[in-house]
């Protein structure tokens, strides 16, 4: 089996790092020395010229995000780590906070200190209970060994929203609103938590920073690939023969890490597609997978790196079928603010159900393209972009096998997807409650 | 034991001055002691954190994890998003219905379980993932299912 190169995870598979003293004997906690010995405008330089891009789906580069906070702003500095891990496929954060929650810790105390920032929060979402559990009890540990200096960190539990991933919909959420994004500008780095300047990176972009002290940004930008250095961790799920996470190279052939880690395609089916960087992303066809896992490589084939997260499907699934079940989930996790998008969603979701069940007609597939035109870039944020990505890339490559259900006046699959009759959270509302019956 | 005011003046204390963040973890604590939010849990937040109830009300109906209604003692949670429904969700909610004798969104007639179809749990790498009173239990296959609801019901 091909080898993967921990770095985030380095020492997890020997050590139980969720022990301060284990971590310690990792060397760990002497990066955040070093950046302490160091200004801050030194440090921000070092991270600049790490050239770290952002682990959370956007790729900006994490010291340029630093050298955008305004360190003289007489209010508070505030860093927030984006731990609300919730699109489809990922769970790479989740496997940071639960190992090595201390190389976590580490990254907040040098990228708060890059900012001049004494408070940090992070914000985990409200399903992952035994991984705040683990990360709150490492906080304690750290805290109270001294570690902290002056920094207070703050670990914030979500109570269930998609939304609130998306960086000005957490902030709202963190200040104890509905998790609902705002427009832009004023970005975070002038305006975020309580209006004040503020820096919102993912689990493991943060979790990265403390390996770039410890080689050198000059070293760690010769790491990865050469426009997107280090590793990143990535999910791989679906219809493989060993799915789970595998921490490797940015630059890594999508090949390998699908057929050599991740063991190929499950019980000898055929790839059919692969949804590279989460849910939300345009899916790729079988011959497009020899491509480096990378932010350009993967932008240049008109995809995203994502959150570096592959649903792998098999040539048992329906396209209709798959895109119903997608588009379901981000009208569900629409939180309402923009018409396009809470409209548009439900739209498509209807339109979708039409095609499967046969009652289309070939103009519902342009009503479907020019629904998603309609959303995209017209909404705050890109959650209602996400609903239209996957969806147009399925229509478009595979557009022969949504024809086909409207001249087979339903699903050419009959029950033999893979993803026949699955419900949907937003099914249930369709049940009738106990006791309602009389009322109808 | 100290009482949910007491406990929600000790959480409103990690966070700014006159900020409302403290709303969530004020309205898990309520949740927490009563297994569900009634009209009058949400004014006894309110109260602790001198918003008003339609505030409370207003956050609790925008988060899936707050219940507006009374829920069974224990919850089952099945994962029906992509990477799961890949792997065969759809039957592993069949086999809870079918063992539980009811449908996904309803309770048992004895209060004892609730079970919901549910979004990502982020453990898509070890489908199927069901968050049984908000533990993960992944690769839940049909066949272990029945364990599981014995399990539950103790």
């Amino acid at each position: 089996m091909a080898e993967q190169h921990k770095v985030l995870l380095a020492g997890a598979d020997e050590r139980d790092l969720t022990q301060l003293a284990e971590y310690q004997a990792v060397g760990g906690y002497r990066a955040v020395e070093k950046a302490r010995a160091m200004t801050s405008d030194a440090l921000i330089d070092e991270l600049q010229k790490a050239n770290l891009r952002g682990r959370g789906g956007a790729g900006f580069p994490m010291g340029r995000k630093a050298s955008l906070i305004d360190r003289k702003s007489a209010k508070p500095k505030y860093l927030v780590v984006n731990a609300d891990e919730s699109e489809p496929g990922a769970f790479k954060d989740r496997e940071v906070m639960a190992r090595v929650p201390h190389r976590l810790i580490e990254g907040c105390l040098i990228a708060a200190h890059a900012i001049e920032s004494t408070d940090v929060f992070i914000y985990i979402r409200g399903e992952y209970l035994t991984e705040y559990e683990i990360l709150a009890a490492a906080v304690d540990e750290a805290r109270d060994a001294g570690i902290f200096g002056d920094v207070r960190i703050v670990v914030h539990r979500g109570a269930g929203a998609y939304i609130c991933g998306e960086e000005t919909a957490l902030l709202e959420s963190l200040e104890g609103k509905r998790g609902q994004p705002r427009p832009r500008p004023p970005f975070p780095p002038i305006q975020g938590l309580y209006a004040a300047p503020t820096q919102i990176n993912n689990v493991c972009t943060i979790a990265t920073v403390p390996v770039i002290l410890e080689l050198g940004a000059e070293e760690f930008a010769k790491t990865g690939a050469p426009s997107s250095p280090g590793t990143a961790i990535f999910s791989v799920s679906g219809n493989v023969a060993r799915p789970g996470n595998y921490e490797l190279d940015l630059g890594t052939p999508m090949r390998e890490l699908i057929y050599e880690h991740a063991g190929g395609i499950a019980a000898g089916r055929e790839l059919k597609a692969v949804i590279p960087g989460g849910s939300s992303v345009p899916a790729l066809t079988p011959d497009q997978i020899d491509v480096p896992l990378d932010y350009d490589s993967l932008g240049a084939i008109g995809t995203f790196f994502g959150a570096a997260s592959l649903i792998v499907v098999d040539d048992r699934c329906c396209m209709v079928q798959l895109a119903i079940r997608s588009t379901k989930f981000y009208m569900h996790e629409s939180c309402g603010k923009c018409t396009p998008c809470r409209v548009g969603t439900r739209w498509m979701v209807q339109i979708l159900e039409a095609i499967e069940n046969g009652t289309a007609t070939h103009a519902d597939l342009e009503l479907l393209d020019s629904v998603g035109d309609n959303i995209m870039g017209k909404v705050l944020c890109a959650l209602g972009e996400f609903a239209v990505y996957p969806v147009a890339s399925y229509l478009h490559k595979w557009r022969d096998e949504f024809e086909a259900h409207i001249e087979h006046g339903g699903c050419p699959f009959g029950s033999s997807s893979s993803l026949d009759g699955i419900l949907a959270p937003s099914d249930q509302h369709a049940h009738t409650p106990a006791g309602t019956e009389a009322l109808v | 034991m100290s009482s949910l005011y007491d406990e929600i003046q000790e959480v409103r204390a990690r966070y700014p001055e006159g900020s409302r963040s403290a709303v969530l973890p004020a309205l898990r604590l309520a949740q927490e002691r009563d297994g569900w939010l009634s009209r009058e849990a949400l004014a006894e937040v309110a109260d602790a954190l001198e918003v008003t109830p339609a505030f409370c009300y207003s956050i609790a109906t925008f988060y899936d994890m707050f219940h507006l209604e009374p829920v069974g003692r224990h919850t089952i949670d099945v994962c029906t998003n992509l990477p799961c429904a890949l792997c065969g969700a759809q039957e592993v909610v069949e086999a809870f219905e079918s063992e539980l004798g009811i449908r996904a969104g309803e309770t048992t007639p004895d209060g004892g379980v609730t079970l919901r179809a549910v979004e990502c749990l982020g453990g898509c790498g070890y489908a199927t993932v069901v968050a049984v009173d908000d533990r993960y239990r992944q690769q839940v296959r049909p066949e272990t299912v029945p364990a599981i609801v014995e399990d539950v019901r103790g």
